[in-house]
């Protein structure tokens, strides 16, 4: 399965394609409602981050860490549930351009769109999976706002290594995994709910 | 209640690591059903975590949930005063050792004290049973599974049938959020928050262990079907298994009203019991 390295590999998001598998290797942030709120009200005051986002992914997540004398190590990280942040998640993408969005569930249009104005996807990693998340965590280069929005939602910034695997459901060119499984599902529920008025009569 | 505090720091640090047996054994079966490569593999990285996190000693997820707790308490027992003040401890303590993900915040300011404490939490749900004994269950459910959860007020003339409807008609709707394959704890009856109670309770049991009314288990069975022809599937990416289990509890209604309460537990379906003897003797069941 191919790795894509990040920031070495940001061009080449833009090829993925709904359905490919990739592990990832390189930095990513996290950042779940709060945080998305947070640091878009920085960047719309003008106010400088102190990372840079573009050349990480984004990962929806809020991890299990815990600090002793050699400094933090995550514990648990899997993904949150992505379409919580759907409301702020187009407006973060055009400010931040991360190329690769991860978490799970799946987003809604105004994400795949703004993913297709910058040539990124949103990779799906399976939900609960936290233990083997964080064993593809090597370090933790940074945490911001810890403060202000405690250990689950700051923004942590993290070293993965062959972190996955990620599954595109969304990719920049119209791609969409969750679509097909909507209208599987529509298709299925007629003939469910006629079995089930068949059998009360 | 030092020992019943210990117990309770134990018992939940198995339930955040170590996945119940009846749940792998249902997961595994889940996946030998997919012909999907998708389903599949999702299944397959979710019994690779859980048997990573066992190992390791590491929380299966990272959302170690709202700590809850239900209490069958026997009317006898000469230990009834110790148990909330020992799972708060308890709660605290497992959140700095284990460690939790601390979890619970404010309503209105967002604020988080860290400890997994706070106004209202640790959720103890009393029920008062004959008997001496204590039995404390533990069920660290997450956010996400329980953002998908339901209340659904039917029309008494929609029997049964109508169940059925918004059941399916519900686990269509919240589609991957809740991180399927689901078991789903369906409360029929008693009004509206007696309705998500039983649907609580219902998650209590084993997955798959059948209601004891013949009716009810056949209800069951049905409902599992049902949900897992939606299409659904691993993570709301298409497939067989959207749900592991359905477990319907129920009690009378009002002739007026008919509600069903629609509670879901992600695939994750963490547990573990504490039983406290009247003679002080503790027993962790994992």
């Amino acid at each position: 399965m191919r790795t894509i390295a990040l920031p070495d590999d940001l061009d080449a998001v833009a090829t993925l394609r709904a359905g490919d598998r990739f592990y990832l290797t390189g930095r990513v942030f996290t950042a779940r409602d709060a945080a998305h709120r947070l640091l878009l009200a920085r960047h719309e005051h003008g106010g400088p981050l102190p990372f840079v986002p573009s050349r990480m992914g984004l990962y929806h997540c809020g991890p299990l860490v815990r600090r002793d004398a050699a400094g933090w190590h995550v514990l648990s990280a899997g993904p949150t549930t992505s379409m919580r942040m759907e409301p702020d998640e187009p407006r973060f993408l055009a400010a931040f351009r991360p190329r690769i969005v991860i978490g799970k569930g799946g987003m809604g249009p105004g994400t795949a769109a703004a993913l297709a104005r910058i040539g990124g996807v949103y990779a799906h990693f399976t939900g609960g999976a936290g233990a083997l998340a964080a064993r593809s965590i090597d370090r933790v280069e940074g945490v911001f706002f810890l403060e202000e929005l405690g250990m689950a939602e700051a923004v942590w910034i993290l070293h993965v290594t062959r972190f996955g695997p990620l599954l595109v459901t969304i990719d920049p060119a119209g791609g969409n995994l969750y679509r097909g499984v909507e209208e599987e599902n529509a298709a299925r529920m007629k003939k469910i709910m006629q079995r089930i008025e068949k059998e009360a009569r | 209640m030092d020992r019943l505090k210990e117990a309770l720091v134990t018992a939940l640090t198995t339930a955040v690591t170590r996945l119940p047996d009846d749940v792998i054994a249902a997961l595994s079966r889940a996946r030998d059903s997919e012909d999907s490569p998708i389903a599949r593999q999702e299944l397959e990285t979710i019994l690779k975590n859980t048997a990573l996190a066992r190992d390791a000693g590491l929380p299966i997820c990272q959302d170690t949930g709202t700590p809850t707790f239900f209490v069958a308490a026997g009317a006898d027992s000469p230990h009834l005063g110790i148990i909330t003040p020992a799972i708060t401890r308890a709660v605290a303590e497992a959140t700095e050792r284990i460690p939790l993900r601390p979890n619970t915040v404010d309503p209105f300011t967002g604020d988080n004290p860290g400890n997994n404490l706070g106004q209202g939490i640790p959720l103890i749900d009393w029920e008062v049973v004959p008997g001496d004994a204590v039995k404390i269950a533990i069920l660290p459910k997450g956010g996400g599974s329980e953002n998908a959860c339901a209340l659904r007020l039917l029309r008494p003339s929609a029997g049964i049938a109508g169940v059925k409807r918004a059941v399916v008609e519900h686990i269509a709707a919240v589609k991957g959020l809740p991180c399927p394959p689901t078991i789903v704890g369906v409360g029929i009856g008693g009004g509206a928050d007696a309705a998500l109670r039983l649907g609580k309770r219902a998650l209590l049991r084993r997955v798959g262990e059948p209601h004891p009314e013949a009716r009810v288990a056949a209800l069951e069975r049905e409902l599992t079907t049902l949900l897992n022809e939606t299409g659904i599937g691993p993570m709301g990416l298409g497939g067989r298994a959207t749900v592991l289990a359905v477990h319907v509890e129920y009690a009378m209604r009002h002739p007026a009203s008919l509600p069903v309460g629609i509670v879901i537990q992600c695939w994750a379906d963490r547990r573990a019991v504490v039983l406290l003897r009247s003679d002080g003797r503790i027993e962790v069941e994992g």
